[in-house]
Formats: structure tokens, C-alpha cells, sequence
């Protein structure tokens, strides 16, 4: 199958750099460099790093862009200029097709979207359904997309890209790094401040070179981008959020618009709007054993109240960490449960996400 | 005088006397990539390599990527006492375990 895998712009540079590649989304991508998943992640907090992320689907909207809002429910015609938003792309029944960001360059009639890699095929071909007669969305998948990313990423990015600093958190520009024309947005997948570059895939490497060239700077794989996004509490398309579930179930209505909530004019309204049986939480074990995805999760009296849907050990917080549903009754933070590791009860507790504390620049 | 054997597991097993020391093999360290956890076997825990566990590194628990760092040396897991040593004659020795890790 090795050879039906689609490769991104950087794909010669990944391996320069020593990267173990692995088949992820249908691309052959980078999971860790030499440097090793753990120093990748602390660095990334410490430091700088960057991130390719071009396997993920960009894409232009054009014409009667608030059409958008058939397929979501966040508040699309709300977006002001120069601002991106995260948002939930719904079946008809209204659970979470996919996860989305959506932003307007000023002076630009046209929206951008970014959706997730696996997923945007099947998404493009969805949206332009809905919104057919309203609205074309032009796919861009032979654009590349970086991430830089860290506490240093802005004084790096500001040397190639003089003035990208004024930008605050979830805002978005056209702008030029290192003689490249790019969309830039100050957001991320790792909860701390830093940049998403989107840029021609014939700049790419180019663009990648110069970043990578500032001793702040390393690359990081997909493995450090999993645990960084899992301490920052971000869910993974797929894994934490997918068709079978609603947007209130996973926890997401902070993504919904009020105006879009006191309306209920999204698909599933009505259902998300209501009771529902089980949430996502953030769960600490209390040992030192990472439970995996698909580990059961009991209440005290040895019953099944739920399942992990991501988990893993958390470099900065030096312990594992897990994300997953229960009943609602155990949602609360703190509430004492137990996870099913290899036959054994492993306590744990429900924890508020995130697990370390998000440094964006607002 | 002390005997390396290997398993198609990738493990290690070092035979003084009657005790053996069990580990995993460099190759498996690297394809592991970093490792954050490690679980023990008790002391006294018959294992499927014929034996008792006499005594497990418990510095691995508090400092796991010593597996990484020093896999044959420092990162062992545990100590065994086996109770058949015809078994471990079975196993790959080092030059064995070498050409298989070259066939995959």
C-alpha cells in the first residue's frame, strides 16, 4: 500500500531531517525526528517548533459565504474581517461530521477553511452540496500548510515576516514570510501561542528552510503534535469527536453562536439542545500507567460508565492522561472513577481540560 | 562467565548461574521511540520464559527512559530464577539474533 501514499511539499526535507515516516490520512508523514517524541514535545513548549501540517484540507469559499451556516452551527456571518473561528461541520441528524477553522482575510470576499486531512475529501464534496446554488468551495490541496509553534515562535516569525507580531490570537492576515505570500493566523493545534502559515506548496520548502534555520527552531512530528494537543485538551477528529456524537456531548457548545443557539436553526437542534446521557471529560490517572484509547472507564462499584477515546503520557505534565465519554452523572470534575487496564481497576479522576495551561496571546 | 540469549521478542537474556537478567534488545528500545511507562512483574511471579521473578529494576518506574538510554545495560527489567536452562540453550544467540533483525 506504501506506494498509493500521497506525499506533501516537504516531503524530501522529512527525510534529510532523519523522520521516521509513517502512513497517517492517506500521506506519508513524519511522526518523530531524531530528536524523539518527548524532546520534540518539550521543546515545542519551551522553544519553537515547526510543524507540517500540509496534509490537512484548505480550501476557498466563495459567493454567498453565510450559506455556510447550513452545515454549522457557529456564527458564520458574525466573523469580523481579519478573524478565524473554529467551528463544527454537522450531519442532517446533526452530530460532528468533522472539525473545522474558518476565517476572512480583510478586504476579501472569500472565506478560508481548513478542515482535517482524513476527513476532507468527504467534507468538500459535502459542503459543496449544501451550499450548492449559494455558495463554490474550491479545494486547495496542493497548498502546504506550516504550524509554528511555542512560547518563541513569534520572535522567529517576526524575522521573516516582519509585523506578523501585532497579530493577537485568532487573528488572521495575508502577509509575506521569507519573500513567500502566505495566510497567516495566530492559532494552533498545541496549546500554546504560535502561527498556522498557509503557503504555496512550491514555497514550501523554502519557507520551511528559513524557519527551521533559526536555533529556536526544530521539527516536530505527529507524535508530539498528538500529545501536545492532548494536554491542551483539544479533541482529535475521529478519535474524541465523530459522527456518533453531538456537539453538547462533546462538550463543544462553546463553539456554537448564541445567535445560532437562541435560534436553534442548525441541524439537531433540538437534540443538542437538550439533556444528554454522556459527555466528554478529561480524566487523571492516578499512577503512573497511560491508558490507551478504548480503555473502559468504571464507576467505584466496578460498573462500565464509559470509554477513553484518547490517552497517553503528557510529557509536561509528567504523568498520563486520557480523554474520553461518561454517563453525565460522572461528568463532574473530580468524581473518582476507574480505568480497565489490562484486566486491573487503575483509579482515576475526572479533570478539567486543559491539563496544562493554555499561553496564547490574546 | 555470563551467556547472552535473545528472543524473537527482541528480548535479552543474560544467564549467570542460575539467575538470568531480562531486557529488551537495543533494536526494540529504538522502535519503541521514548518509553514513559514501565509495569513490573511482583517478585515470586512465575514468567512464560520458564521461571520466577527474583527481583525487578524498580529504578525504571521512576526514571522509564533508561530502557532508551542504556537497553542492555542499566534498563534491564527484571532478574529470574529459571527453572529449566535447556530452554534458554533454544534461544538466538548473539549473531542469530543479529540476522534476524536484519530479515525484518
Amino acid at each position: 500500500m506504501t506506494d498509493t501514499l500521497l506525499r506533501t511539499p516537504l516531503y524530501a526535507l522529512h527525510l534529510e531531517l532523519g523522520a521516521k515516516m509513517v502512513p497517517f490520512a492517506g500521506y506519508e508523514m513524519p511522526v518523530q525526528y531524531p530528536a524523539g517524541v518527548l524532546k520534540e514535545h518539550l521543546h515545542t513548549r519551551e522553544k519553537a517548533g515547526l510543524f507540517d501540517v500540509s496534509h490537512m484540507g484548505q480550501g476557498f469559499l466563495a459567493g454567498d459565504t453565510a450559506a455556510l451556516e447550513r452545515v454549522t452551527p457557529a456564527d458564520v456571518t458574525g466573523l469580523k474581517e481579519g478573524m478565524q473561528h473554529y467551528g463544527l461541520l454537522l450531519t442532517d441528524e446533526g452530530t460532528i461530521k468533522d472539525d473545522f477553522m474558518f476565517s476572512r482575510l480583510a478586504g476579501e470576499a472569500d472565506m478560508y477553511l481548513v478542515v482535517n486531512a482524513d476527513t476532507k475529501v468527504g467534507d468538500f464534496a459535502y459542503i459543496s452540496e449544501k451550499l450548492k446554488g449559494a455558495a463554490t468551495l474550491t479545494p486547495r490541496f496542493d497548498r502546504a500548510l506550516l504550524a509554528l509553534q511555542g512560547p518563541l515562535a513569534v520572535d522567529v516569525l517576526e524575522r521573516h515576516s516582519p509585523g506578523i507580531s501585532a497579530l493577537t490570537f485568532m487573528q488572521v492576515r495575508g502577509a509575506t514570510v521569507a519573500g513567500a505570500p502566505a495566510i497567516i493566523s495566530r492559532t494552533g493545534y498545541t496549546g500554546e501561542d504560535g502561527f498556522e502559515i498557509s503557503i504555496d506548496g512550491a514555497d514550501a520548502e523554502r519557507v520551511a528552510r528559513a524557519l527551521l534555520g533559526e536555533s529556536e527552531v526544530l521539527p516536530i512530528g505527529l507524535g508530539a503534535r498528538d500529545s501536545l494537543r492532548l494536554e491542551a485538551g483539544l479533541c482529535l477528529y475521529g478519535h474524541d469527536i465523530d459522527t456518533t456524537r453531538n456537539p453538547a456531548e462533546g462538550s463543544l457548545m462553546w463553539s456554537i453562536g448564541k445567535r445560532r443557539k437562541e435560534a436553534k436553526d442548525f441541524p439537531g437542534a433540538e437534540k443538542t439542545m437538550g439533556p444528554q446521557a454522556i459527555k466528554r471529560v478529561g480524566i487523571l490517572p492516578e499512577g503512573r500507567a497511560p491508558a490507551r484509547e478504548g480503555t473502559e472507564i468504571a464507576d467505584k462499584s466496578g460498573r462500565i460508565i464509559g470509554k477513553v477515546t484518547s490517552g497517553g503520557f503528557g510529557p509536561s505534565l509528567n504523568g498520563p492522561l486520557a480523554m474520553g465519554y461518561v454517563e453525565t452523572q460522572f461528568a463532574a470534575n473530580g468524581t473518582p472513577v476507574d480505568l480497565i487496564v489490562r484486566g486491573k481497576a487503575m483509579p482515576a479522576a475526572i479533570a478539567a481540560m486543559p491539563f496544562v495551561p493554555n499561553r496564547y496571546r490574546r | 562467565m555470563s551467556e547472552v540469549r535473545y528472543t524473537d521478542q527482541h528480548e535479552w537474556i543474560r544467564l549467570e548461574g542460575e539467575e538470568a537478567t531480562v531486557g529488551i534488545t537495543k533494536y526494540a528500545a529504538e522502535s519503541l521511540g521514548d518509553v514513559v511507562f514501565v509495569e513490573l512483574p511482583a517478585s515470586g511471579k512465575a514468567v512464560t520464559a520458564g521461571g520466577t521473578v527474583t527481583s525487578a529494576n524498580s529504578a525504571l518506574e521512576k526514571e522509564p527512559s533508561k530502557v532508551n538510554e542504556d537497553p542492555e545495560g542499566e534498563g534491564w527489567f527484571f532478574k529470574l530464577k529459571l527453572s529449566d536452562k535447556s530452554e534458554f540453550a533454544k534461544l538466538m544467540d548473539k549473531d542469530a539474533y543479529a540476522k534476524f533483525v536484519d530479515s525484518l
